[in-house]
């Protein structure tokens, strides 16, 4: 739980750019061209707010959790690495390395830990991934000044608040190599300068940037709070992060289910839907209604192997792809695919509720070591 | 023995408007007007007056005019007017005092103090004249989560129970064949019907004629087991089980045998003139496992098709037992508050036991997602619904739909006067009278019932869209759409809601 939280608001209200970019086949490039997309999306987002995410970062300590953590002080730091090594098998704990720049001020401490759950202290039919998750709530809560902003393996996510190209040099995003990268830009009108509050928000590898509001924010944070996860930021992105793991992860759906609950196909539609289809889409809206994301919003979710876009059911927000070879974006506008790829062979507006699927080839799978 | 107690009302008549037509002479079953044919003149016996308003309504030359009555006794808080006739009453009579409708006290009403959101710049509010705007909703037991079964010809979610799929989430209340006309079941079948909803047949059973609505009929189950009978489970979409009532927590009905005509007796099957006593408990169900054994015995009988719902009434540990009555297996929790109507109810009982529905639905709702089995189950909730405002309050708090009882009768006519109790309603609703049944034409009465739902449903809509949602199911439950005004920190604790301006 970090500290400086100024306002207590329900959630944050924002408007945002997104940016994501994936080599289907696993190649790696660095953190500029990323930068450069979301930057030219300047006028998107207002300075108090940028984030990354970037996979297959950490291939020499890819089976190990890394859990990234943001602390207000070296007190909060130390209680939260007791914690840790009380639960977890600590094979490093380093700061985050990070390049001082006029404009990025006062940082917490940013540190990370690469980890693995001791077997012994796992419930009985509780994997390492649910385990985990249970930790990164634990620290969240009740660790006053401590808040964990990553937990994924091979992967990690670098924001704070400033404009996201200031935040990915501070991070030093040009001397990380991944093969997915999502960044955020964000406009919120609750003006906190509050690094947790920044995209993109993530739970194990799953990461989520999102540009716009969810209007029922109440009833999906309700919902999630009967399956234990407890939503601390007031942040409507965090309870996508946490559904989608609920879902994905958990309950075993697939990507069109996802996009069924979170952008729920009109009841007039369903009618209309062949016999096998229109029961599981009445099904679905009937046991995860209160998981329909309502209200404008683009996202992109993004895991090891796969990175997602998606609007809401009737479209209020932008939301563009595009195909380049191997390589497929998903973007707010489509000006910054063209801005850093040449050879972009086409793009397309998904309509309300479509997911975009990017996902890695099965031999990158394999190369990568991103096998479930 | 004399009387002492002074008329509540007084009639008025204008005389100069008067054009001695007698309508409202044939039009009042109380028989306050009459008409002196050597006088020509029309004189009313004020205190058989019950404040129906039938004959103002009737009167084709607007002469008449009903007002409380201005007669004072000496300024006095806590001895009022009513509470001295009330005593007099019974210094009359030795008995206990008999009302109908639901409470009116000056109870906290939370609705009043609540207020909705709106969607300023952040997010576009919608427009549902123009875009969908989409109010079903399903009721009846979801599982946790989505695995599907019976591959391509039979395909069904596991665990998923018989649902109830509502085009709008409001219900018409359980009101029994007895306590209501014939006239006025076949009504409120008919609106049903053509919303896309369901009324409840309250513990009166079923007419045979209504049974061709029985896809949006839910029958009642209650202590004396009226009418229940294989043809009328098989009837139903659902069954509720009647535990209590918000009017009258903890006692059980009585029908005398004067309103139980041949048509009842058949409906009730018992004999024709007997009086129809429910009594307080169901006299097979003492704790929780006796009515999980009935919920079961249900299900079984109606081959696990149709949802069962049970009914309590809001009391003090509405929330635990609640939590009991899912664990017991019931699809549906039905709450009644403490303002919702009966026919005819103990009046110190109607005012004085239970809680307000608000605060049992807001701690029945948080205490089932507490426990984690909040999709186990619906909630839906009754007692003294107004307007679509405090339905979809009702919703945001936590509710799946909502029971309307006395709004349905207002639809049809009814005027609140609270004497449902005598039988002698001159609407044509809580009557068995042919002469004063016959008033109420279903078809018209039902007209009226689809007309106020859907004006209703409208309200909603504007409502959600004003929110920036296009679907209830974004609502239900969330309550940050919702502001108190007024309300101590306790009751906003309470209700799960901040304080407008937090």
């Amino acid at each position: 739980m970090l500290r400086h939280v100024l306002f207590r608001d329900d959630k944050d209200f924002a408007g945002c750019s997104i940016f994501g970019m994936m080599d289907r086949g696993g190649g790696r490039t660095n953190g500029e061209p990323v930068m450069r997309a979301i930057a030219n999306m300047k006028e998107r987002s207002n300075g108090l707010g940028g984030g990354f995410a970037a996979y297959g970062i950490y291939p020499d300590r890819a089976d190990l959790y890394a859990l990234q953590l943001m602390f207000d002080d070296h007190c909060a730091r130390r209680e939260t690495e007791e914690f840790i090594r009380s639960g977890f098998e600590l094979a490093e704990a380093e700061p985050i390395p990070v390049r001082s720049t006029p404009e990025i001020s006062d940082p917490p401490l940013l540190w990370r830990y690469f980890v693995q759950p001791m077997p012994s202290c796992l419930r009985e039919d509780e994997g390492e991934d649910d385990y985990v998750v249970r930790a990164v709530m634990h620290v969240n809560v009740n660790i006053d000044g401590a808040f964990v902003f990553s937990s994924g393996k091979d992967m990690g996510v670098f924001k704070g608040v400033g404009f996201p190209e200031d935040v990915g040099r501070f991070f030093r995003l040009e001397e990380y190599e991944a093969y997915t990268w999502v960044a955020h830009g964000r406009f919120p009108t609750n003006t906190q300068g509050w690094w947790g509050g920044a995209h993109p928000f993530n739970i194990l590898d799953w990461s989520v940037v999102h540009n716009g509001e969810i209007s029922s924010y109440g009833i999906n944070r309700r919902y999630l709070e009967m399956f234990g996860y407890i939503c601390t930021l007031h942040t409507d992105t965090e309870v996508i992060a946490y559904a989608v793991d609920l879902l994905l992860r958990r309950h075993g759906l697939a990507i069109e289910d996802l996009a069924m609950v979170m952008a729920a196909p009109l009841w007039d539609h369903i009618d209309r839907m062949p016999r096998e289809q229109r029961a599981r889409a009445t099904a679905l809206r009937q046991i995860y209604g209160s998981l329909l994301m309502n209200g404008p919003f683009s996202i992109i979710i993004s895991n090891r192997t796969r990175m997602i876009g998606l609007t809401d059911r009737i479209r209020l927000r932008p939301l563009v792809a595009g195909v380049a070879g191997r390589m497929i974006y998903i973007s707010s506008e489509e000006a910054p695919m063209h801005l850093i790829e040449e050879g972009l062979e086409r793009t397309w507006i998904p309509t309300g509720g479509e997911p975009i699927v990017a996902e890695l080839e099965e031999i990158a799978i394999q190369r990568v070591g991103a096998g479930r | 023995m004399k009387s002492y107690i002074i008329p509540e009302f007084q009639v008025e008549r204008d005389d100069f408007r008067c054009i001695r037509c007698e309508v409202c002479v044939r039009q009042c079953s109380f028989d306050v007007h009459r008409y002196d044919e050597e006088e020509d003149q029309v004189f009313a016996d004020e205190s058989k007056c019950c404040g129906c308003l039938r004959c103002v309504t009737l009167c084709p030359t607007r002469a008449l005019v009903v007002r409380r009555n201005p007669t004072q006794i000496p300024d006095n808080y806590n001895w009022t007017m009513e509470q001295l006739m009330d005593a007099y009453k019974q210094a009359e009579t030795g008995g206990v005092l008999l009302t109908g409708m639901g409470c009116g006290r000056e109870l906290p009403i939370y609705w009043d103090h609540i207020v909705l959101d709106a969607s300023q710049v952040t997010n576009p509010s919608i427009d549902p004249l123009r875009e969908p705007m989409e109010l079903r909703t399903w009721l009846g037991a979801k599982p946790d989560r989505l695995e599907m079964r019976g591959g391509k010809s039979r395909p069904k979610a596991e665990g998923m129970g018989p649902q109830l799929k509502l085009e709008t989430p409001m219900m018409f209340s359980a009101i029994s064949y007895g306590a209501i006309s014939y006239n006025t079941c076949e009504a409120l079948a008919r609106a049903a019907s053509e919303l896309g909803t369901y009324y409840n047949t309250g513990e009166g059973g079923l007419h045979r004629d209504l049974y061709k609505y029985g896809d949006h009929t839910i029958c009642q189950v209650a202590s004396g087991r009226f009418g229940v009978h294989a043809d009328y489970l098989e009837a139903a979409a659902a069954l509720e089980i009647k535990i209590g009532q918000g009017a009258k927590p903890g006692i059980g009905g009585h029908l005398p045998g004067e309103k139980v005509s041949l048509e009842i007796s058949r409906t009730r099957m018992i004999p024709e003139g007997s009086d129809a006593i429910s009594p307080a408990p169901h006299h097979d169900i003492y704790s929780i496992e006796d009515l999980a054994q009935l919920i079961y015995a249900l299900k079984e009988a109606t081959h696990w098709t149709k949802p069962v719902s049970v009914k309590i009434a809001a009391v003090h540990n509405s929330a635990a037992i609640a939590s009991g009555i899912v664990r017991a297996g019931a699809d549906i929790v039905a709450i009644d508050g403490i303002r919702g109507g009966t026919g005819a109810a103990p009046t110190r009982i109607r005012d004085n036991v239970g809680i307000p529905i608000e605060l049992a639905l807001a701690a029945v709702d948080d205490r089932l997602r507490a426990e984690g089995i909040r999709n186990r189950a619906s909630i839906v909730v009754a007692g003294g619904f107004r307007n679509s405002g405090d339905v979809i309050k009702a919703i945001a708090l936590g509710a799946d739909a909502v029971y309307l009882g006395t709004p349905a009768l207002v639809a049809m006519g009814c005027h609140v006067c609270r004497k449902c109790y005598t039988g002698k309603c001159n609407w044509g609703i809580a009557t068995q009278d042919p002469y004063l049944s016959k008033r109420l034409n279903p078809e018209l009465a039902a007209r009226r019932l689809v007309n106020m739902i859907n004006a209703w449903s409208h309200e909603i809509m504007e409502m959600l869209g004003g929110m920036g949602i296009n679907a209830i199911e974004s609502l239900r439950g969330n309550r940050l759409r919702l502001r108190g005004v007024g309300l101590s920190r306790e009751e906003l604790d309470l209700l799960g809601i901040k304080h407008a301006g937090e």
